[in-house]
């Protein structure tokens, strides 16, 4: 149901829109229901057709299991809910799979920036690649994301990826994704965050391992760049090869 | 017997001439009053008013969303500071200036003397002063969006560090100023609850026991108490924003020891009680309008009552649920994942209590009945998405989605527009000795129940596939940008237009009415409850002789007895 409006990209995307599909066949069932008893009462009970009404309380024993059926059929719908909302949510925010590699993402006013392991596959390294709005990422490799705010709270979220987690100043909050697809998607900021909110978002790239390094390698050849060679080096390079 | 001496002091008040011993001036009848119905007035007209202004900024923002960068009609072109300013400010108004003072303020002050049969509230100066700090509120908030760098736009959560730094959200006025008006706002509930709880308590007519009272009054009642506990947190929270926003403390700021999400705790923990707030009033109303023209006995009188109470108190314990990604302890999530989807448990059951109050009834499809059951119908909507929301793992996605927005509105608009839509037809001969037009009552009902789901369920749609809120031009996000979705943007946009324009026949009809409409009797409704005893309009002191009371307040269609109702003041033989 959830993929026929957005990209599922990523190994839980599946999972939560099976949450989703749970609770719309759930939920859909006892709307129906209702509607349709609140619709065929005002029908069949209007005044032109009815025009005594009945005198019921709605306090006997008898009267009351109108109401307690419905209500216990209903919780017992709750609880099933709530076994698929938690298994997932238990999946994607309390479990940490063995990971792949670490990305730092860092919410600005108002632009992503994510910092890549680079080369050597060590967050903290020298060869670390920054960019800014666009995360570039293995297609089927897991992630552990370490998501932090500069200035405000930002909402780090891609939601081809069914994934949402708000960044908070001061703290750090790790987390995990695995990209399942490649392709491009949106990185939208989703907490207001001030008045360039509406221009914040990103694009992530889901790359095959080949793609990803010749991305990583032109990259890195340039910050190797300037990280050896410094300052005057970049000014040589802007100054045209 | 408190309530008799209550009554007994009251009437000798009457006895003294307290009343009537001179004309008012206009000043003391309309700008000063004392009287709980004038009250109720002040309170109605500035609600709707600031509900015209909400309606005028959701026009602004929702052209922007279907004709980004377009000038609009009457603002021109939309920045994002003012589209921020716009939709902060609209989500302020339209829950602490329209749907509070209208529900609770407005009903509370005009019903609850007249339905628990006695001459005004306990505290009529506590009144006054309660509406004259509101109307304060109101201003400041009116002129915090014309001052230097725009009106606060940081949203109406207000969630630091952003609203908390003017480096931040750069509206330096604008975001003390509406922190100063909600926190006035407050004062002024926190007021009227003491009111509307002392008289409901203490000044009911004799014989009118606990379950003798109309249920709106109940739910008024309920809900101030649910105000008045959670308020609490939420202003020594704004008391601290305050603060952190004009004296440079950190009691938000990570940097100096604070922590931003403490506010949200604070915020919420009023927040989702202020939901039932709004809620049960309108349920009330929604009663009320039910049982007269279904000419039935509500449906298990006490199972609304508890489940009401049962509501409240499990708001209480719910308010995470809407900082599941908000960076809390993930263990969290579960545990208001569990309380969220039990509250559906009681909700649900009142709204099959009113389902099941129509079965067997003979049923008038009045004005104010169509709203009732619309109110139902719609509402029911509303709370069935909730369910995605309340769901933790499904939340993950939703939050934060245009879907929130659709669902918040599928309660919200039921409640404080469609049911007090259903309670100004049904109570305006009271307020104003007149009837409105029925037909042109219905044809407003049409053009706002339907064009109302023009405008939200697309929202649903293109919230499920994506749109984020708050975001002045979703075009900047390539998969946002697409034929459909747009296409469902402008959908919502149009219909919001139609509905807003079918408004003006109401306030045509309401104010044409007033002073042109069919004299209205006394009780033109054949109903049961004891406002309807009085003269209409009722004068300073309501009734000619207090009445007393022989039942509850829902005994129609008793068998054995000719007529359908049984007024509560009606002597059993």
């Amino acid at each position: 149901m959830m993929e026929s409006l957005i990209h599922a990209a990523s190994s839980y995307a599946g999972e939560i829109d099976n949450v989703i599909l749970v609770i719309a066949v759930l939920s859909t069932f006892w709307l129906v229901l209702a509607e349709g008893a609140l619709f065929y009462f005002v029908f069949k009970y209007r005044r032109s057709k009815n025009p005594k009404a009945e005198y019921i309380t709605g306090e006997t024993k008898q009267q009351m299991k109108w109401i307690h059926w419905p209500h216990n059929l209903v919780l017992v719908c709750d609880i099933v809910i709530l076994v698929f909302a938690v298994r997932s949510w238990y999946h994607v925010k309390q479990e940490m799979p063995p990971i792949d590699e670490e990305v730092k993402v860092v919410g600005h006013q108002w632009a992503w920036e994510f910092v890549h392991a680079g080369l050597d596959g060590q967050l903290g390294t020298d060869d670390d690649v920054a960019t800014v709005d666009e995360l570039h990422l293995v297609v089927d490799r897991t992630y552990k994301f370490k998501l932090e705010a500069a200035d405000v709270l930002h909402s780090f979220s891609i939601p081809a990826f069914r994934f949402k987690q708000d960044a908070v100043p001061g703290r750090q909050i790790v987390g995990w994704f695995k990209p399942t697809k490649t392709g491009q998607y949106d990185v939208p900021c989703s907490q207001m965050c001030g008045i360039g909110h509406g221009i914040m978002g990103g694009q992530v790239y889901v790359h095959t391992a080949d793609e990803y390094r010749q991305w990583l390698e032109k990259k890195s050849a340039k910050s190797a760049v300037i990280s050896v060679k410094g300052v005057d080096q970049i000014a040589m390079n802007q100054g045209g090869i | 017997m408190s309530t008799h001496a209550h009554r007994a002091a009251a009437s000798d008040h009457e006895a003294h001439g307290h009343h009537d011993h001179h004309e008012m001036s206009f000043w003391e009848k309309y700008v000063f009053p004392l009287d709980h119905k004038m009250i109720g007035m002040q309170y109605f007209f500035t609600g709707v008013a600031m509900g015209v202004i909400g309606a005028l900024m959701s026009y602004a923002f929702r052209m922007q969303m279907a004709f980004p960068g377009k000038a609009v009609p009457l603002f021109g072109l939309i920045t994002p500071e003012f589209y921020n300013s716009m939709v902060t400010n609209h989500g302020s108004i339209m829950i602490f200036w329209f749907a509070m003072p209208v529900l609770i303020a407005a009903f509370g002050n005009f019903l609850i003397p007249l339905m628990c049969g006695c001459d005004d509230m306990v505290f009529p100066k506590i009144n006054r002063l309660s509406y004259q700090i509101f109307l304060l509120s109101a201003i400041i908030l009116l002129v915090s969006i014309f001052m230097p760098g725009g009106g606060f736009g940081s949203a109406w959560t207000s969630y630091p560090p952003l609203s908390s730094s003017a480096t931040y959200n750069q509206t330096p006025y604008g975001a003390p100023m509406w922190l100063l008006a909600v926190a006035l706002e407050f004062v002024a509930f926190l007021l009227g609850g003491i009111n509307f709880i002392t008289t409901l308590m203490n000044s009911r007519a004799p014989g009118m026991k606990m379950y003798d009272i109309p249920v709106v009054l109940w739910m008024i009642v309920i809900a101030s108490i649910l105000f008045m506990a959670s308020v609490g947190p939420l202003i020594a929270g704004a008391v601290m924003l305050f603060f952190d926003q004009t004296m440079g403390t950190g009691f938000f700021d990570p940097a100096r020891g604070g922590d931003p999400v403490l506010w949200q705790h604070l915020f919420w923990f009023f927040g989702h009680p202020e939901v039932y707030v709004v809620l049960l009033p309108a349920m009330g109303i929604v009663a009320e309008v039910l049982a007269t023209f279904a000419r039935k006995k509500l449906f298990g009188y006490k199972t609304i009552l508890w489940t009401a109470i049962a509501t409240g108190v499990l708001s209480f314990v719910v308010w995470a649920h809407h900082q599941f990604v908000a960076g809390i302890d993930p263990r969290m999530a579960n545990i208001f994942t569990v309380t969220t989807l039990l509250i559906s448990v009681p909700v649900t059951e009142m709204l099959f209590v009113y389902i099941a109050t129509l079965y067997g009834g003979s049923i008038q499809l009045t004005t104010p009945m169509l709203f009732a059951i619309a109110f139902v119908a719609e509402f029911l909507i509303g709370g069935v998405t909730g369910i995605y929301l309340g769901a933790s793992g499904a939340d993950i996605y939703f939050h934060d989605t245009y879907f929130v927005l659709a669902h918040f509105h599928y309660t919200f608009i039921p409640i404080a527009v469609i049911a007090v839509f259903a309670g100004v037809y049904y109570w305006f001969p009271k307020m104003f000795g007149r009837m409105m037009n029925d037909f042109w009552g219905k044809v407003h009902f049409w053009g706002t129940a339907v064009p109302f789901n023009g405008i939200f369920l697309p929202l649903f749609y293109t919230g499920a596939a994506g749109d984020h809120r708050r975001s002045f031009d979703l075009l900047n996000f390539p998969e946002m940008n697409q034929p459909a979705l747009i296409f469902a943007r402008q959908f919502a946009t149009v219909s919001l237009l139609v509905m807003l324009g079918f408004q003006v026949i109401f306030f045509i009809n309401f104010f044409y009415s007033m002073f042109r409409g069919r004299k209205a009797g006394a009780n033109p409704w054949n109903a049961n409850t004891l406002e309807w005893v009085a003269p209409s309009p009722p004068p300073h002191g309501n009734f000619a002789e207090l009445p007393n009371c022989y039942r509850g307040p829902y005994e129609y269609s008793v068998p054995g007895r000719s007529s359908d109702f049984w007024p509560q003041n009606e002597p059993a033989n």
